[in-house]
């Protein structure tokens, strides 16, 4: 039984779950308190000892079916090859194998074809894969932080709130005499930050990048929430938070299985706003729109969502690479119709006017809820 | 890690051995679990292991903890997180008020050398006035306390990294005192409506189980336990209403609770059917916002009732 479980753990662990050896001591106890000849027993143990999120159970179950039924199991191995193919498909994203020779060095040779200062005005449209690489190293150095905002944790201050364990503290060393009164207040800290990116055929030429500069921000360690927008919506904060650029872009696209599929703009964000912007994770925070408002559903339904966004939110971002072209004005249905409830509306589409979208997010920042009240 | 072998000893209800009988005595208590939450429960009682409880609002979470303190028949110790709990209002705070009388009492009375002695008083248990989680560490009774540690995605980040140390070894560090070890660990639950991801060094040490909105012959049936008045007919057809409603795309589909609340009110109006009238008037217990009633009205009562078939 031992061995069947652990072999059953390695095929968990590569269709996708974190099913670590604590993991698996837990799962064999709770076998041992179970029937482990019932195959609901086994798939229970298994699955709460196993998983740790929604996402994972899906997943479970696929790897159990394959298992317990010794048919399948071959598919699972599957996800890894499809992957490969995914990223090849992208004609922007530079081939693996470019990336990786150009970080062992030859720096100053791409320096010279592209000098950094064009490379900044240049549209993300017409970059090579070399020049890909090379924005790599400047998104590196991008800092993105949100918008301060006031938390309910408490820090020294000189006045606000009385703090009697600092004030009795102090007390001590006046003989029980409170002589100074200490006093507490809420901190601020920066507000969370959430980064929802199109990813739909039309804007094939610049999501790679954008998916690199929510990499960016996600390492950053500040509070960033990455989704990408495609036919559903997918979230890949956690794919992103690995240090290695070219590493995080392939988990997340792993994780996502509509690449440059058409957009129902409306629809994905109706599930944003549903399954994570209600509940909290808007509330208050920095909502950043990475798309050319092409929307393939009902105009209505993007309208109304933008709205229940605006009303969440602390701060709508909309940033259009289409924006830059001479003459561009929001005619794409779904646009028009999303523009009321963003505040601020960003090009995007180099690296200049990604650095104004890092400003404005932290622009933000100066705004402090406190004042507002 | 030898203390988390505490945790090892099973705190299952007596004459309860197998995931099945514990399944009967829940439905016993009230409360309709299925296969999978049951021997969820089962595992974490008899593992002695946290249980994490994920889930749309409505679905039962919390009650598990409810149910469990009177299946255990113990107390049930609850801590509800929100943004900004620290440690002194879920785990322990020094009262200062009684301090600082020590403190006074010492000048008054106390020689140079009792001076010294009341000073180390201050920083002892009896000036220390224990929050939820404390309690439930130090909690003195045969059968350990459940503990609820309710809505924990709540909570910043940092209120996390206290829960580690109880979840795992069922003890709180004080640095004033020492190290408190739980004599009889509790029974943890811990909930969350997913606002954000928990931590998965906190999930890593707890069994996870997602509980979903159950199924139409199960809502009957949950309805037919938790409110005797409704009969057979009521209950199917609210359950299948909800089940309706549920499908809409609401902005907040409700949950059993709702369920439980509508039905409840129908049978405190007297109603023995669904009818169109009747929704519309208690529409407001099941459906809580106004775009989501608006929407559920305009696609049709009569799909709700039944009649219009679902």
């Amino acid at each position: 039984m031992l061995r069947a479980a652990v072999t059953f753990g390695r095929l968990l662990r590569r269709a996708g779950l974190a099913a670590g050896p604590d993991r698996m001591v837990e799962f064999v106890r709770a076998l041992e308190e179970l029937d482990p000849d019932r195959r609901e027993d086994v798939y229970w143990a298994g699955r709460v000892t196993l998983c740790s999120r929604r996402e994972d159970l899906e997943l479970y179950d696929r790897a159990f079916r394959a298992f317990w039924e010794g048919k399948e199991v071959r598919t699972l191995k599957r996800p890894k090859t499809r992957m490969s193919v995914s990223l090849a498909d992208d004609s922007v994203q530079p081939p693996k194998k470019t990336v990786e020779r150009n970080e062992s060095g030859e720096e100053m040779v791409r320096l010279r074809y592209s000098p950094v200062d064009i490379l900044r005005k240049k549209d993300f449209a017409l970059y090579t894969s070399e020049e890909h690489a090379e924005l790599n190293k400047l998104l590196a150095d991008l800092k993105l932080s949100g918008a301060l905002r006031r938390s309910r944790r408490l820090e020294p201050a000189p006045r606000g709130r009385h703090d009697p364990r600092r004030t009795l503290r102090g007390a001590m060393r006046t003989g029980g005499e409170p002589m100074r009164h200490r006093y507490r207040k809420a901190r601020s800290r920066p507000r969370r930050v959430v980064m929802l990116c199109d990813i739909s055929g039309s804007m094939a030429s610049y999501s790679r990048v954008l998916l690199r500069f929510m990499h960016a921000g996600v390492i950053s360690g500040e509070r960033l929430e990455a989704f990408v927008l495609g036919t559903r919506l997918t979230r890949i904060t956690r794919e992103l938070a690995t240090k290695h650029p070219d590493r995080a872009l392939s988990e997340a696209s792993e994780a996502v299985r509509d690449w440059s599929g058409g957009t129902r703009l409306g629809d994905t964000i109706t599930e944003f706003v549903d399954r994570w912007g209600q509940r909290g994770m808007a509330r208050g925070s920095v909502v950043v729109i990475l798309s050319d408002g092409w929307d393939r559903g009902d105009v209505e339904v993007l309208a109304e969502q933008m709205m229940r966004l605006h009303r969440l939110a602390y701060k709508v971002i909309w940033v259009n690479p289409l924006k830059a072209a001479p003459g561009y004005r929001p005619i794409a249905r779904g646009m028009a119709a999303a523009l009321p409830y963003v505040h601020v509306f960003l090009s995007g589409h180099n690296f200049e006017s990604l650095e104004e979208l890092a400003w404005a997010i932290a622009g933000a920042a100066s705004e402090r809820e406190g004042g507002a009240r | 890690m030898s203390e988390a072998g505490n945790g090892r000893r099973g705190a299952l209800p007596p004459g309860v051995s197998r995931s099945q009988e514990l399944r009967e005595r829940l439905q016993g208590e009230g409360y309709l679990a299925d296969e999978g939450l049951s021997t969820a429960i089962f595992l974490a009682l008899k593992l002695g292991r946290p249980l994490f409880l994920e889930g749309e609002a409505g679905v039962g979470k919390t009650e598990v903890a409810k149910v469990l303190s009177r299946l255990l028949d113990t107390t049930l110790i609850r801590l509800q997180c929100y943004e900004g709990i620290d440690v002194n209002q879920a785990v322990y705070e020094w009262d200062y008020a009684r301090q600082l009388l020590h403190i006074r009492t010492a000048e008054a009375f106390g020689a140079e050398e009792d001076r010294q002695r009341f000073e180390d008083e201050l920083y002892t248990r009896q000036f220390l006035v224990s929050r939820p989680l404390l309690q439930a560490i130090e909690y003195e009774d045969s059968t350990p306390p459940v503990l609820l540690i309710d809505e924990v995605d709540l909570a910043d980040d940092e209120f996390e990294a206290f829960l580690l140390e109880i979840l795992s070894d069922f003890a709180i560090t004080i640095p004033e005192i020492g190290t408190i070890h739980a004599s009889r660990p509790p029974v943890a639950v811990l909930t969350s409506n997913r606002t954000r991801e928990v931590h998965d060094a906190l999930k890593r040490r707890c069994l996870y189980f997602y509980i979903d909105h159950p199924g139409l012959e199960r809502e009957v049936d949950i309805v037919r336990l938790r409110v005797p008045g409704a009969d057979e007919r009521l209950a199917r057809q609210v359950a299948t209403a909800v089940q309706g409603l549920r499908s809409m795309d609401l902005y907040k589909p409700p949950g059993v609770a709702e369920t439980l609340d509508w039905t409840e009110a129908l049978v405190a109006l007297g109603a023995k059917e669904l009818d169109e009238a009747l929704i519309e008037a208690t529409l407001g217990s099941v459906v809580k916002y106004r775009e989501d009633q608006q929407r559920a009205l305009g696609a049709g009562l009569q799909l709700l009732t039944g009649t219009g078939g679902v």
